[in-house]
């Protein structure tokens, strides 16, 4: 599985008030890969991630997932949003929001329950599938969000500042989550956050984009030793120095 | 004992009311305030329950009917008009001229079109309770929260599966407001249209009493229309109550910050 | 565009029904002769007097119904115990259907202008009530205690506060009402033969002019859209500080 960024260009509006977003994105995400984009406020991240993921059209250049142009959402690629409250339908319970995206796929019943059960069970939420998502704490609720996108069997997952409406505390569990699901399932991940030492903690390779109008301001490869861990991995030198070099990146062009 | 005193105030008024009632016109010799007792014994001889089959029963099934088209159609044109912009900008003026016309006005057509049987009167029903449906309809529909939506596209949901599973049930609470105004007004509808020309009914029971100057039975009759108003908003107000007890929860939760 | 389209195609399709004689010609004529027919009306004096009659149980309704309601709604709204000796009556009443009382009101009242002014009262009180009520309850007590905090009296808070906010719901009371007491206005006319338009469209349909009976409907439904119009608007501007108001504006 690839996914290759092609020129890709975004500007909202048209005539005297249109307004840039993305200038050009180019880059490629190979299989199992841990992407991480990070950028300054208002740099069009979710445009980006938006386009990548067949919701909005680009103005110009393409997005081929396996060599094929991205139109629409592709089958392979499951998003997870920011807002986890209002991703999950509250009139359904955890498990069936969790089962609610294999409908399309026509599975039997015993795989899709396997599918479900396997996915809840890797987010720690076994016991809750009985509950609806607002009986839930903001955390457990985005990892319901987390289950229903691996209960999709993605190849690539593609993630919007997902933990950044919870609590310091619990984001940390979250990273570790993710990062263990990363491993467990096998899929591609693309992780768009505001937090740099998020993006360092967790990725292969970090996207530093520039402010509007949007280009890629440098790529970053993070060579630290997996698995990571909250504290050791950010005890290491490496780690403080990536991380400020990231920081300036971002903040020089700003 | 402190449930009595929760009680107590909310029973208060009415039993004096009551009371008042049952003594005042007891006492003065009101041709059109009959003795209370007299309007009991009137109800208790026509309600329960010599006159159900002929006259409660027609009276509810047609106002069923009615409800039951109005509730079809303003939830499948809601849908329709809600979902798409262009249908909402085509529909727009047109529903609100058609809304704004006072029911009743619509029964000498519906007489014309339908003649004097039960169907002018589910049309007239029909076409009064269609609009608070309708419009709460087209604004649940629109209210979606659009990450719903976004959640739905990328996940490939169907059309058919996305106005069963997602659509419908993101809508509801805005569309049982409007079943619930609709419901009352079906009351109405219906008793006006009876009154209007009809055979049978309470609505008509009602007038033609009054005409005969069988004061008590009238006064039974408009007993028995408050008491079948009240219990059909108390069930309304219920099954409401099971039914969007997700979104009870999911509002609640949302005003804690959850 | 596409909303002058949504309304004239209807209209001329049902031309094109009439004129083709696929509807009847005698019960359905086409919309052009409901308009000949209307344009016909209007310089007679009995059609304007009809409008006027409609209206004139409508405002006197209204105004009573608000006149009794609107304050009633406000002392209920602002005592915690009143609220709950008496919302159990008042959900009770509530249900009633007004239009229950016609033949009350035809007895007490025959089929003069008290009888159609009756029932425009009786059904507008309830929604104008239930505002007002609510309009008090959902004043934000934190406005309320910081008037208090700097000494403001009772009178001066319900002057300051309490009523611009409520004001609000009452204008959404005012709408609901309006549409509510030309309704039953109608009715009264159209069922008991108090003079207006009402009872004008009966007539014309019993005595076969039927373009005349279609021509008062679309009248009665401008009248209507009129009025909601302008208590529309009314609501709008007593809602203009609204947070949700404001968020509209600004999406």
């Amino acid at each position: 599985m690839t996914l290759e960024v092609r020129k890709l260009a975004k500007t909202y509006g048209n005539g005297a008030q249109a307004t840039p977003a993305i200038k050009e994105l180019s880059f490629q995400v190979r299989e199992r890969e841990f992407i991480c984009i990070v950028g300054p406020s208002g740099c069009g991240k979710t445009t980006l991630l938006k386009c990548v993921s067949g919701l909005l059209p680009a103005t110009s250049g393409e997005v081929l997932l396996d060599g094929r142009r991205v139109t629409s959402p592709p089958e392979q690629m499951a998003l997870v949003f920011q807002e986890y409250g209002r991703s999950l339908f509250p009139w359904m319970r955890v498990e069936q929001n969790v089962r609610f995206p294999l409908r399309r796929k026509r599975l039997p019943r015993r795989e899709a329950d396997r599918l479900v059960s396997q996915s809840l069970a890797a987010v720690g939420l076994s016991e809750f599938v009985r509950h609806y998502p607002w009986q839930l704490s903001g955390g457990m609720q985005q990892r319901v969000a987390i289950a229903r996108a691996l209960a999709y069997q993605p190849q690539i997952l593609v993630m919007d500042e997902p933990f950044a409406s919870v609590d310091a505390q619990t984001r940390a569990d979250l990273e570790d989550l993710l990062l263990s699901v990363w491993e467990r399932f096998a899929v591609t991940i693309l992780f768009v956050t505001h937090d740099i030492d998020e993006a360092v903690y967790m990725g292969d390779r970090i996207l530093v984009l520039s402010a509007r109008p949007t280009t890629i301001e440098e790529t970053v490869a993070v060579e630290l030793p997996r698995p990571r861990d909250q504290v050791r991995t950010k005890e290491l030198a490496e780690f403080a120095h990536l991380r400020g070099h990231v920081y300036r990146a971002i903040k020089k062009r700003t | 004992m402190r449930r009595l005193r929760e009680l107590g105030p909310q029973l208060l008024v009415p039993a004096l009311v009551l009371l008042a009632w049952g003594v005042w016109s007891a006492r003065a010799e009101n041709f059109f305030f009959p003795p209370l007792t007299d309007i009991l014994a009137s109800f208790r001889a026509n309600w329960l329950f010599a006159r159900v089959p002929t006259d409660v029963v027609p009276s509810l099934e047609r106002m069923l009917a009615g409800y039951a088209l109005a509730v079809a159609g303003g939830v499948g044109l809601g849908v329709l008009i809600g979902s798409f912009r262009l249908v909402r900008w085509a529909a727009g003026p047109a529903v609100e001229f058609l809304r704004a016309i006072p029911p009743p006005v619509l029964i000498p057509f519906a007489i014309l079109t339908f003649g004097i049987g039960p169907q002018f009167k589910i049309f007239v029903i029909a076409a009064g309770c269609v609009w608070p449906v309708l419009l709460n309809t087209i604004d649940g529909v629109r209210g979606i929260d659009p990450t719903l939506r976004e959640t739905a596209r990328v996940y490939r949901i169907g059309a058919l599966a996305r106005l069963l599973s997602v659509v419908l049930p993101a809508a509801s609470p805005r569309i049982f407001a409007g079943l619930r105004t609709a419901l009352s007004l079906s009351l109405i509808l219906m008793v006006i249209s009876e009154m209007e020309a009809s055979t049978n009914g309470i609505g008509f029971f009602v007038l033609q009493s009054q005409r005969s100057f069988a004061i008590p039975d009238m006064w039974s009759g408009i007993l028995l229309l408050g008491l079948l108003g009240f219990l059909l908003n108390a069930g309304f107000v219920e099954l409401e109550r099971r039914l969007l007890r997700w979104h009870r929860g999911a509002q609640a939760s949302a005003l804690e910050g959850a | 565009m596409a909303g002058a389209t949504g309304v004239l195609a209807p209209l001329v399709v049902l031309e094109l029904l009439a004129r083709s004689d696929v509807l009847p010609q005698t019960e359905f004529p086409p919309p052009s002769v409901w308009l000949q027919v209307l344009l016909a009306q209007l310089p007679a004096g009995g059609f304007w007097a009809d409008v006027l009659l409609t209206l004139e149980g409508w405002a006197i309704g209204l105004a009573l119904a608000a006149l009794i309601a609107v304050p009633a709604g406000l002392l209920i709204g602002s005592s915690r115990l009143a609220y709950q000796m008496l919302r159990a009556p008042i959900e009770f009443l509530r249900p009633i259907p007004s239009v229950a009382l016609i033949p009350l009101a035809v007895l007490v009242f025959g089929t003069r202008l008290q009888n159609k002014v009756f029932l425009v009262t009786f059904a507008c009180l309830w929604p104008l009530l239930f505002q007002a009520i609510y309009g008090v309850q959902d004043v934000d007590p934190v406005a309320i205690d910081t008037a208090r905090g700097f000494g403001f009296g009772r009178l001066a808070r319900l002057r300051l506060i309490v009523l611009p906010s409520s004001a609000a719901y009452i204008a959404t009371g005012l709408r609901i009402a309006s549409s509510v007491a030309l309704i039953l206005a109608v009715t009264s006319e159209l069922v008991v033969g108090v003079p207006g338009l009402g009872r004008t469209i009966n007539v014309a349909a019993s005595s076969g002019d039927f373009a005349l009976m279609y021509a008062l409907i679309a009248v009665a439904g401008l009248l209507g859209l009129t009025l909601n119009a302008v208590f529309a608007r009314v609501e709008a501007w007593a809602l203009r500080w609204h947070p949700a108001q404001r968020l509209e504006a600004g999406a």
